[in-house]
């Protein structure tokens, strides 16, 4: 495979973002379908990457590397000193995720043509958010990754601002100060290790922090190491998000577009679960080990609190805003076990929740279509009037509170059992969640589909044509994650392995 | 002096320095004898003319060994190089705002004026970046302030710009003299003007009580300078100046004279301070041990400069304080005092010449006509005009330090420099952190007026003039290259300038 391949997959949704430019702004059929097939070229790259990797080619084959800037020119004493590079590749944990994002980024596109003004933006920025996440997964730098990262919040900023509901703007302005604080934190990690070490590559960074004699520019003690943990912990646990850390993505999660929320929910979201596993766990090891208690603390409260807190919503949107607190609780549970089982759980999580939520906000997105309202009460009866919708719904409910034989089961089952090896008690509080969460659930969905009917249904369609696309893959491949979970295992196994107990 | 002396000094390293003062005499010439219906926009492209010819001779200059004239008192080393071409840059964007500058009062009477004035203050500028002497240190930082005096009230019928030149003479005047009270201890431990000989007298310091008047001066002169620099608490005449002056002026103290203002802080500190010793068991220059007021300062001026921004609403005074928290954040660099102190100043320089530059010749695009300077001027503006909005949301994405633009490069680099030194500056890194993303509130803030509100009744088209576009163009397209490809910038500083090691031979 030839050396730019991830620059091309990261960078080709550019093309489609480039060709929308010239489109005229009335153009509405063309610019949605445009804005679909931008998608396409990132999904086949990724997924013939996937092909590649499982017809047993090495990942280190996508790796690519070029000088990109240095500072300080320090380049007569050490030439790599103060370089950053423009390095891309990718491991099993990050294959996963960009195939997760491909495939979000392609369903979303085809849910976002419920987009009702100014389509040409609304793309452009889409597309542009599609490559800031790509970015985020290749990144082998923490500068390249920290650039990545910045370039979702700034179309995430206008997409909510200008496409959502009725608070947008309070919503937009709420997200990119917590999330701007949140890179605040983090660009000081990443400025302290570079300045520090004099690089940002990550497996540099491996093993430069954790060998006593390193050559270091300066010095990093035990103290700064933790603190720089403690940093990072704060910096994506206002992304995953942390409990007392939460506030802004409720808001997101009700104001943003629906298909906005798909990818928000279902990749953003994820990004503070991939940080903290990748840097978090990678960079310092030991100081994690150190704090895996109070993560699991902190998993078990986030759990409970989604979970209480979604059991007296009314919005329908809101269940799943807060329910999303209570599933990133889980991938915290697992991480705080730091086993095998608990580390494996914590991304079949990621993976899992993923795509649960990317299939009941589109849902959400088909019923907001047609009734107007997320509103629990308004929506009884709604088996009568469109009963494919309800049932897919009750589905994608299933998954979420995690039955046997879909993805979410696999997942929660595979982080208590890593958690009640390590912290028994805690774990067994903790179960109690999981049962709340099929009491919310259950709650929310059955008042939706069989509760009173208030209104009529009448000239009201069912899900139809293009809605079957995203409803069917996602159903599909929950179920299959849920059936034969090796298609997720096999990737991270390395991972699991480097850093089981 | 006779003629033989005059003749032997190499007058050629002094050819941007004479390009300027030459056109500048002319086009004062011109305007005098040429008659009234001549348009005197034309003036205005002579004089961008003659700056971009002092580029290229600059440019030309930049292989030239080191080495001074006039007896020390002029002095081309890397860092007059380089930095006089940031002062030459900026100018020449800064001429093509003014050439297309039409207040709704109007002012073609005086407009000859506008164009030598800037020329003239430009003058002084690039001479403090040659200085070695505090005599032609001074001389060139008073043709700088006097000329800005008098262009910030160039809108005579106006009464915001009188008001603005007002201040502008009163608070500079008491600065200039803090300044100059600062200079005269040094001077009189010395004995002598000459920085170079001034450091060495004071390596070699005999009675160590004089260290606390050296401190008095280090701290005068400080806070001198920090008012062309508008840094808190010595900010309180920027806003009311920004407002009052025509737009290409307050483009010009915002960037050039701003740069200035570090040029001869750089200058003075680094040549006389960096050499006194204070003693102590750990020897270190007196300049170190006053980081901590430094530090202190440049905290104050970001945090300051941040905050009361969030509550502008007139669109002028709000850069005017987004300015005052830029020159924080170069302080951060100077507080530092790392190995990539010049780079990192620099570097930021230039980011910040062309963003806030940019900025400026949109807003003077958008509030010269109306003469509404309210924010709500740029409601709408993605309807009216998307290109403009996009290339005003790269400039102020910049400013906001967003990554792929180069004012994010800068930061970082200035977060190296202050993290790399032992012990590190962990609470001014944060703090500058912290107040950049404050600062979203308010460059965000724009943003919304351009994309989400509509525009207002009855405003049709804009007009693009040529400099305008043009300065629009380049700031933008410069400030995405030197974000996406900053290697091109710390590149030329490399090979030409080597770490500025001649800054005191």
């Amino acid at each position: 495979m030839n050396g730019f391949y991830l620059s091309l997959l990261v960078f080709s949704p550019l093309l489609g973002l480039l060709l929308l430019a010239f489109m005229p702004r009335e153009n509405e059929k063309g610019i949605k379908f445009l804005g679909f097939l931008a998608t396409l070229p990132a999904l086949v790259l990724s997924l013939m990457a996937y092909a590649a990797y499982q017809g047993g080619k090495g990942l280190d084959e996508f790796s690519e590397r070029v000088r990109w800037i240095q500072f300080g020119g320090f380049g007569a004493i050490d030439e790599n000193l103060y370089t950053v590079f423009y390095e891309l590749g990718i491991d099993g944990f990050s294959l996963l995720m960009i195939v997760l994002t491909t495939v979000l980024a392609t369903l979303a596109s085809i849910a976002s043509f419920h987009v009702k003004k100014e389509w040409k933006g609304y793309f452009m920025l889409f597309l542009l958010l599609e490559i800031g996440m790509l970015g985020v997964f290749t990144a082998q730098n923490l500068i390249l990754f920290f650039l990545f990262f910045e370039i979702t919040l700034v179309p995430m900023f206008f997409l909510i601002g200008k496409w959502g509901y009725f608070e947008k703007e309070k919503a937009a302005y709420s997200f990119l100060i917590y999330n701007g604080l949140g890179s605040a934190v983090l660009l000081i990690v990443i400025m302290v290790l570079f300045a520090r070490t004099g690089t940002t590559n990550i497996e540099a960074l491996k093993i430069l922090v954790n060998s006593d004699n390193s050559q270091l520019v300066a010095p990093i003690s035990e103290s700064l190491k933790l603190g720089l943990l403690i940093a990072l912990l704060v910096a994506f646990g206002v992304k995953l998000p942390i409990f007392p850390l939460h506030s802004w993505m409720l808001r997101v999660h009700v104001e943003a577009p629906p298909s906005i929320v798909m990818l928000h929910s279902g990749i953003l979201l994820k990004i503070g679960a991939f940080g903290l596993i990748r840097f978090g766990l990678g960079i310092f090891p030991e100081q994690f080990r150190d704090l895996s208690v109070l993560l699991a603390v902190l998993g078990v409260v986030n759990l409970l609190y989604g979970a209480f807190m979604a059991f007296i919503q009314d919005d329908f949107k809101m269940v799943l805003a807060y329910s999303s607190i209570s599933h990133m609780g889980i991938v915290l549970i697992g991480l705080g076990a730091l086993n095998e089982a608990g580390i494996q759980g914590a991304i079949f999580q990621v993976v899992s929740h993923g795509l649960i939520s990317a299939l009941l906000f589109f849902l959400v997105s088909v019923l907001y279509e047609r009734v107007q309202t997320t509103n629990i009460a308004n929506l009884g009866g709604l088996a009568q009037g469109m009963p494919l919708t309800a049932g897919f719904l009750l589905a994608g409910a299933m998954a979420s509170l995690g039955l046997p034989g879909m993805s979410g089961f696999i997942s929660e089952f595979m982080a208590f059992m890593g958690l009640f090896r390590e912290m028994p008690v805690l774990a067994a509080v903790g179960t109690l969640g999981i049962i709340m969460t099929a009491v919310y659930l259950l709650r929310a969905v059955l008042a939706i589909t069989y509760g009173r009917s208030d209104r009529e249904f009448a000239g009201i369609t069912d899900i139809r044509s293009y809605e079957w696309a995203p409803v069917l893959i996602l159903v599909g491949l929950i179920i299959l994650i849920g059936v034969y979970p090796a298609v997720l295992s096999q990737p991270i196994e390395s991972i699991v392995l480097g850093i089981g107990g | 002096m006779d003629i033989e002396t005059l003749q032997s000094f190499e007058w050629g390293m002094m050819a941007p320095e004479f390009i300027i003062l030459g056109v500048a005499t002319i086009l004062t010439l011109l305007d005098l004898f040429l008659p009234k219906r001549f348009n005197r926009k034309h003036l205005g492209w002579l004089a961008f003319a003659g700056v971009l010819a002092a580029i290229v001779s600059s440019v030309t200059l930049i292989g030239h060994d080191t080495d001074s004239i006039l007896f020390d008192t002029f002095r081309l080393d890397s860092f007059a190089k380089a930095f006089k071409l940031l002062l030459l840059t900026g100018a020449a964007l800064v001429l093509l705002l003014a050439v297309d500058y039409e207040p709704k009062e109007g002012m073609a009477e005086y407009r000859g004026e506008f164009f030598y004035l800037f020329l003239a203050a430009l003058l002084g500028a690039m001479m403090m970046s040659s200085s070695g002497d505090l005599i032609t240190l001074f001389v060139g930082l008073e043709l700088l302030s006097i000329s800005s005096y008098i262009l910030a009230g160039l809108k005579k019928q106006n009464l915001k710009s009188n008001e603005s030149a007002m201040k502008y003479v009163i608070n500079g005047s008491i600065s200039t003299a803090i300044t100059l009270f600062g200079m005269s201890y040094v001077y009189g431990m010395t004995g002598t003007t000459n920085l170079k000989a001034m450091a060495g007298t004071l390596a070699s310091l005999s009675e160590q009580q004089h260290i606390y008047i050296l401190g008095m001066a280090f701290l005068m002169i400080f806070i001198g300078l920090s008012f062309k620099l508008a840094s808190a608490p010595f900010h309180m005449w920027a806003p009311d100046v920004y407002e009052g002056a025509p737009t290409p002026v307050t483009a010009f103290l915002s960037v050039v004279s701003k740069t200035a203002g570090f040029i001869i802080m750089i200058r003075i500190m680094f040549s006389i301070f960096a050499a006194v010793p204070t003693g102590g068991q750990e020897a270190v220059p007196m300049l170190f041990e006053m980081q901590d007021y430094l530090a202190f300062l440049a905290g104050a001026t970001m945090i300051v400069g941040n905050v009361v921004a969030l509550r502008q609403r007139n669109i002028k005074r709000l850069f005017a304080y987004s300015s005052i928290a830029h020159a924080g954040y170069i302080l951060v660099a100077f507080t530092a005092m790392s190995y990539v102190m010049f780079d990192s100043i620099w570097f930021y320089m230039l980011a910040y010449l062309f963003m806030n530059l940019g900025a400026f010749a949109i807003i003077q695009l958008l509030t010269a006509n109306s003469g509404n300077e309210d924010i709500s001027e740029f409601a709408g503006l993605y309807r009216r005009s998307p290109l403009l909005a996009v290339a005003m949301a790269i400039l102020i994405l910049s400013l906001a330090g967003i990554p792929g633009t180069a004012g994010f490069i800068g930061k970082l680099n200035i977060f190296m420099g202050a993290l790399m030194v032992e012990p590190a500056h962990y609470v001014l890194v944060s703090i500058m952190i912290a107040a950049t993303v404050v600062s979203y509130f308010y460059y965000f803030g724009i943003m919304t007026q351009m994309f989400f509100r509509p525009a207002a009744e009855g405003q049709g088209k804009i007009k693009l003039q040529t400099g305008i576009t043009a300065a629009i163009a380049i700031c933008t397209a410069a400030t995405v290259i030197f974000g996406v490809m900053p290697q091109l910038a710390f590149d030329f500083l490399q090979t030409n300038f080597n770490q500025f090691v001649d800054f005191m031979q």
